[in-house]
């Protein structure tokens, strides 16, 4: 699987998704510049966590306008995968490609801290390795990523399973609408998510149960 | 021309922030207060001097960037 991470000015988990990749997959992958208007020939495309532009304005708006996004949306229509983590969730809902926006944690604090996560959907490229309802735990950091979107919106997502992950019972660390932690697009090509995978990828880290998201990348492409 | 722009959080929106202010005021001892809600403020300089482009500009600029419309809410203002 050849894969691509964005670097956004002030993305800060650029090098973790750089290593998970380069670990599952067993190739680097290419790390693209936020001004670069063209993306390599690349089966996915990850949007990492950290603070682009500073969170300027709201997370994620600047980096939605960056020159590289036209190009990521243009992967995404062609059915690429793009996988948003974190910061990468804020600029994919800002940039329209997944529904719905994150807010200020419930709380006003950050959050970080691992997490328990349910896997809600298994029915897509993601999420394939996981079985349906099987307990993750993936850390989370963030300060803005509690989950909104309108009743409608959430409806529509629920009923045509595209939540991916969900807090588990007692553990929404944020407020986020019924406990999304992550959300698929329409074409379930798109996967956006507050918890960080790429951290769970090696037992040195604390876990390993990211490996089974890029796992289930990799079989799907091969 | 200047113009000011006001961006809120739509009605139901949960305004944690605003909240936290709020509980903040009523233990100064400002009881009258009840609920809160806050927003920005943006402060633009614009060239020309046609009113009616510049708000149609700005309701632009606001739609793309300034606001995120699944959450907040915009008024503009010419001076």
């Amino acid at each position: 699987m050849k894969s691509a991470v964005i670097v956004f000015p002030a993305s800060n988990c650029d090098r973790d998704a750089k290593t998970a990749l380069t670990q599952m997959t067993g190739k680097a992958p290419a790390m693209v510049w936020h001004q670069d208007s063209e993306l390599p020939d690349v089966d996915l495309v990850v949007l990492p966590g950290g603070f682009s532009y500073g969170d300027y304005l709201r997370c994620g708006a600047m980096a939605s306008q960056s020159a590289v996004m036209k190009s990521v949306k243009a992967h995404a229509d062609k059915g690429g995968m793009v996988l948003g983590i974190c910061n990468g969730f804020q600029v994919l809902t800002e940039s329209h490609l997944l529904p719905g926006a994150l807010m200020r944690n419930a709380a006003l604090k950050f959050v970080c801290k691992p997490v328990g996560l349910e896997v809600n959907e298994t029915q897509s490229a993601f999420t394939r390795g996981y079985e349906n309802g099987q307990r993750v735990t993936f850390p989370v950091a963030h300060g803005e990523g509690s989950y909104f979107a309108d009743e409608e919106t959430l409806d529509r997502l629920e009923g045509e399973n595209r939540v991916a992950f969900r807090y588990a019972k007692g553990e929404n660390p944020n407020g986020s609408a019924r406990n999304i932690a992550g959300i698929l697009s329409e074409k379930r090509n798109v996967l956006g998510l507050m918890p960080h995978p790429e951290r769970v990828v090696d037992d040195v880290l604390g876990g390993t149960d990211g490996r089974a998201l890029f796992q289930s990348l990799i079989e799907n492409l091969s | 021309m200047k113009a000011r722009v006001f961006i809120t959080l739509k009605n139901g929106v949960l305004d944690p922030q605003g909240k936290a202010i709020g509980h903040a005021l009523n233990g100064l001892g400002f009881d009258s207060v009840g609920e809160v809600r806050q927003g920005k403020v943006i402060d633009l300089e614009l060239a020309g001097t046609d009113a009616e482009k510049a708000k149609t500009d700005l309701k632009a600029m606001c739609e793309k960037l300034l606001a995120n419309t699944v959450i907040e809410k915009y008024e503009i203002e010419i001076k």
